[in-house]
């Protein structure tokens, strides 16, 4: 017990202190790379090494200065709104089509070579094409986000279906369950922890992407602001900028996990 | 002969590539009377389950004919209700709602009070009550499969078909099933069609058992017919000399006639 708690605490705080020691022994030796200190303050405000007073990044996240400077707060706000955009569409869009394919010989050999092609298709390329296309930066992201990330989704859709054992449907053809019934009673439940290891994946993908996307559509969202940074020269904002993105990545995937495991039959009577 | 369930010719022939077919089971004729109990015994690969599957309708007949009541079995239905082998029991579902689906879909006319009334009705023929809203994965392989019977038997079919029903169970627990599924046909009667490899279950549990010969081409070899009282009890039945007749019969006719080399 004592021992579980040891390397439940001590080991992460172990890998902190490694961490900061390979950042700061980097702000040593590159000129004008941000040290630990000067990042911490950079983000909470107070006084940093070159005896500066300093507003952080956090101090007031929601102010609005004009359209083009806002607080940190509106710029994850908005990324987060295109990527819920985006993935809300690629669940839409991906886990019906997911059911056809795994339901269907003929849907699949229709749609899989397609998908197999299009999969690993980097979301940079989409961009020029749907920026072209939507002639807008917000449609843009969120279109890049569902493309992007709609092929897990239809991937373990169609795997979860697949994976319904023939006896179950057996047991829904002996009951005379209709298409509909059969695939209400007896297929989602089957397929929907499949759904959700899609979604997590795909949500994943839609984090990922987002930073990518609003670097080269510019505006507004967490991506610009890195990018803006870096042409501001504010070093340390970038390093902020990555935490943020990386703490947020994993909040989202800790949630959709919880809601995950709420869907899944698997765990249930074991919660 | 009342004529509740006929089977007239029925083949079962697949298609394999190039021209050439593989024949499971052919030139079955069999009539079942209603309320009575059949086992169909015979070494593995005899086509026995394809013979159940095809009376369920789940698997087609390729020839011949099967008639439940003077109507052509074409697909599956309810009234022939299927108990798995490994009882397919739907593990989302607890004990209650694996039996409530199938009382709702075939009895779809019930009112709510009626709906609850029948399944409790089922779950306690079975003495399931205590285990009414645990998963299948939370209870035992026997359990399991009373459940797997509660649901057969819930949409009131007019044929009870049981795949090896107790195959996956140890002997113990396999004993206490066939003695509830016993004591079940001493309150009301079914028509019940079991596959077994389980010379003592068969003439345990059947007013008839079906011999089948060995695969590929098998087909009925002897029906036995097993003339014993009811209720049966499984130790006095032991030094009954129509019980040792019933095995001796079915032991010569699958370790002599049929003898299986490869087993």
């Amino acid at each position: 017990m004592r021992y579980a708690a040891v390397r439940r605490w001590l080991l992460p705080l172990l890998g902190a202190v490694v961490i900061l020691a390979v950042w700061s022994s980097l702000a040593h030796h590159i000129e004008s790379f941000p040290s630990p200190y000067d990042t911490y303050i950079q983000a909470f405000g107070g006084v940093n090494s070159n005896a500066e007073e300093i507003t952080g990044v956090f101090s007031d996240p929601f102010y609005v200065a004009n359209e083009d400077d806002k607080g940190i707060f509106w710029q994850i706000l908005s990324s987060l709104e295109r990527v819920f955009g985006g993935f809300a569409l690629a669940i839409l869009v991906g886990v019906p089509l997911g059911l056809m394919i795994g339901m269907s010989e003929v849907m699949f050999e229709l749609f899989n070579p397609y998908i197999q092609i299009f999969k690993p298709v980097s979301p940079l390329a989409w961009l020029p094409l749907l920026l072209f296309v939507f002639q807008d930066i917000n449609m843009t992201a969120i279109a890049t986000i569902f493309i992007t990330s709609i092929w897990p989704i239809i991937i373990n859709t169609a795997l979860g279906v697949r994976s319904v054992s023939q006896d179950y449907l057996n047991v829904a053809r002996v009951l005379r369950f209709s298409p509909l019934e059969k695939v209400r009673k007896i297929i989602l439940p089957v397929a929907v922890p499949f759904i959700f290891t899609g979604m997590r994946l795909s949500l994943g993908i839609a984090w990922l992407v987002i930073v990518a996307a609003e670097m080269l559509t510019g505006g507004i969202g967490i991506g610009f602001w890195i990018w803006n940074e870096y042409n501001s020269l504010n070093y340390h904002n970038i390093i902020i900028g990555i935490m943020i993105v990386g703490l947020i990545g994993f909040g989202l995937d800790i949630i959709i996990g919880r809601i995950a495991d709420y869907f899944d039959y698997t765990k249930k009577g074991k919660r | 002969m009342n004529k509740f369930l006929s089977l007239e010719g029925v083949a079962k022939v697949f298609a394999l590539g190039g021209g050439k077919e593989y024949v499971a089971v052919q030139n079955i004729d069999l009539q079942i009377r209603e309320n009575e109990i059949v086992s169909i015994i015979g070494h593995s690969g005899c086509g026995k389950s394809t013979l159940l599957n095809m009376i369920a309708g789940l698997d087609a007949h390729t020839s011949g004919g099967i008639y439940l009541t003077n109507k052509e079995i074409d697909g599956p239905g309810p009234e022939r209700a299927v108990v798995f082998q490994n009882h397919s029991l739907l593990p989302w579902l607890t004990v209650y709602q694996n039996i409530e689906i199938a009382v709702k879909k075939v009895m779809g006319e019930l009112s709510k009070e009626e709906l609850k009334e029948r399944v409790m009705k089922f779950v306690q023929m079975v003495n399931l009550d205590h285990a009414k809203d645990k998963y299948p994965g939370e209870i035992s392989g026997g359990m399991k499969q009373r459940v797997g019977i509660a649901r057969a038997l819930s949409i009131k079919p007019k044929v009870l078909l049981m795949d090896e029903p107790f195959g996956a169970l140890d002997s113990l627990t396999r004993a206490n099933l066939q003695e509830h599924l016993m004591r079940i046909q001493q309150n009301v009667k079914n028509t019940v069609i079991i596959i077994t490899h389980d010379i003592d279950e068969a003439v345990l549990l059947s007013d008839r058992v079906v011999m089948m010969t060995n695969g590929p081409a098998a087909t009925i070899g002897e029906i036995l017919e097993v003339k014993l009282e009811r209720p049966r009890d499984r130790v006095a039945l032991q030094s009954d000399p129509e019980y040792i007749r019933c095995r001796e019969a079915i032991l010569d006719f699958l370790y002599k006639k049929f003898a299986k080399e490869d087993e």
